[in-house]
């Protein structure tokens, strides 16, 4: 299958929009799971202002929140796809320009040092940009991620050593959660990058942070993980919005990767409550948009 | 627990009255500021022709639209989706805001901390807060984007909006040293030995 470098200009420009109105299924269902645990009301009402805000975005076609986030898109090629890729990027970074500028968009992309801001949600290095190749798929799929600054303000990374074993991986996990409070619009999915190096490590906790909702760990050590620390956070009491509850985090997920003899590192990235992200799929039949 | 429906301005004395808990539903008018408009207004000496006594400031850099100016939208902006930010980051320009500008109440999501708590005690102010990551909802609270300041700063311009019914926003911190934030966060904290010893980890 060959790609059309200006159906994914096109579809880059869709996703980021759709990725802003619509909250993916399994979102929405974690809503539901956690408001029939929620035992505090104040949180509870909390829980039903977010439902309904999801309702009212979709009635009224607009944004489901005000950050359009730092756009990443994730690309994944198929057997057999064949894609020019310097066209693809610069596709997906022209769609990502369109999107701003067409939609419009606030564009919440600056130069880190001059603060300037080109009102296109591009930058140096921004749309980030991730490839990644499946031998099981004959298709190109893009997936979408707009990551707000609310979440992605509070990201950590200990370089632990192997002495304080996998004890300071959870305990790092409660305080960043401890520390993150209502900053990171709770109730959040807490994404956990253990091993690897220190980038790895950083990037996983993003994989971990952005996957959806009901998936888990390939590594059945991460899996355990993620049960166990999903059971621990959720009795902090952080509870939604920082205002006290049972529902701080629908999920922490755990992607783990192989580290060296003497290195333990753990990284913490939150995906807030609006946990948003949209998928194309480039099929021999034409284009399908979903989550 | 009482609900208070206010019309901005807002004197001291309507100030002072809510306590942590309580809902406030506003009307009239709201500026919009963030980072960038306070960083400008305090560390870089601009200055508005915005009259703030007695407002409300929401902490948000929203997304607009260029039309062409007309009575509904005077300035050529028209709000797509108006939404709020995390308030932490701004700490240290609430004191400033209530001293130099007069401002007395600050909307905005996650809560703000001690400093403010201070202001806000010292001064009579409150902190408002909306549910974070709702901008849709908020959006059908904005009935206009009447003027705006500072506009080289955009989207973190100084925006006075015309709101109709913005609310219910929870108390989340008042004038009597009540913080929401504060005791959620000290009731948290004090979890976290047994929240560890329940993963097996022994508390340090």
């Amino acid at each position: 299958m060959r790609v059309d470098s200006r159906e994914v200009e096109e579809a880059a420009k869709q996703l980021y929009i759709r990725a802003l109105k619509l909250l993916p299924p399994d979102v929405k269902q974690g809503f539901d799971t956690l408001a029939r645990g929620e035992t505090d009301a104040t949180a509870r009402g909390i829980l039903g202002v977010m439902v309904r805000n999801i309702a009212v975005a979709e009635s009224t076609d607009n944004l489901l929140c005000q950050d359009t986030g730092i756009p990443i898109y994730n690309v994944t090629i198929g057997k057999g796809v064949e894609v020019d890729g310097v066209a693809l990027k610069e596709a997906i970074r022209r769609g990502c320009e369109r999107a701003t500028r067409e939609h419009p968009l606030r564009s919440s992309v600056v130069h880190p040092v001059t603060r300037k801001n080109e009102h296109s949600s591009c930058g140096r290095g921004v749309p980030v940009i991730h490839f990644d190749f499946d031998g099981a798929a004959d298709t190109l799929a893009i997936e979408m991620v707009p990551k707000g600054s609310g979440s992605e303000n509070n990201s950590w990374l200990r370089m632990a050593i192997p002495a304080e074993g996998v004890a300071a991986v959870k305990a790092f996990v409660v305080d960043c959660v401890l520390d993150a409070g209502g900053k990171t619009c709770p109730p959040t999915i807490v994404g956990v990058g253990v091993g690897g190096t220190a980038d790895l490590c950083v990037h996983l906790a993003k994989v971990a942070a952005t996957r959806p909702l009901g998936t888990h760990c390939e590594d059945p050590e991460g899996a355990k993980l993620e049960a166990e620390l999903t059971a621990a956070v959720n009795r902090l009491g952080v509870g939604p919005q920082g205002l006290g509850g049972d529902s701080t985090a629908f999920a922490v997920h755990v992607e783990t990767a192989a580290t060296h003899i003497t290195m333990n590192p753990v990284a913490v990235n939150m995906q807030c409550h609006s946990a948003r992200r949209a998928r194309a799929t480039f099929t021999p039949a034409g284009v399908e948009y979903g989550f | 627990m009482a609900h208070f429906e206010f019309t901005t301005p807002v004197t001291e004395a309507q100030v002072r009255d809510l306590k942590v808990g309580d809902t406030v539903t506003l009307h009239g008018t709201l500026f919009g500021i963030r980072d960038a408009t306070q960083i400008h207004m305090f560390d870089r000496g601009r200055t508005t022709r915005f009259d703030l006594r007695g407002h409300a400031v929401i902490h948000t850099a929203p997304n607009v639209k260029k039309v062409p100016p007309s009575p509904e939208h005077p300035t050529g902006y028209a709000p797509v989706c108006v939404g709020t930010t995390t308030s932490a980051r701004m700490e240290r320009f609430t004191q400033p805001l209530m001293l130099q500008y007069g401002v007395r109440l600050v909307i905005g999501k996650g809560g703000l901390g001690a400093d403010s708590l201070d202001a806000f005690r010292e001064h009579g102010g409150a902190y408002l807060a909306v549910i974070g990551g709702t901008a849709a909802l908020e959006t059908t609270w904005i009935e206009a984007i009447e003027d705006v300041d500072l506009d080289d700063l955009n989207p973190e311009s100084l925006w006075r909006f015309r709101i109709r019914g913005f609310g219910p926003l929870l108390v989340g911190m008042d004038s009597q040293g009540g913080s929401l934030y504060r005791d959620v966060d000290a009731a948290a904290r004090s979890r976290r030995a047994d929240v560890l010893a329940s993963l097996g980890v022994k508390a340090r």
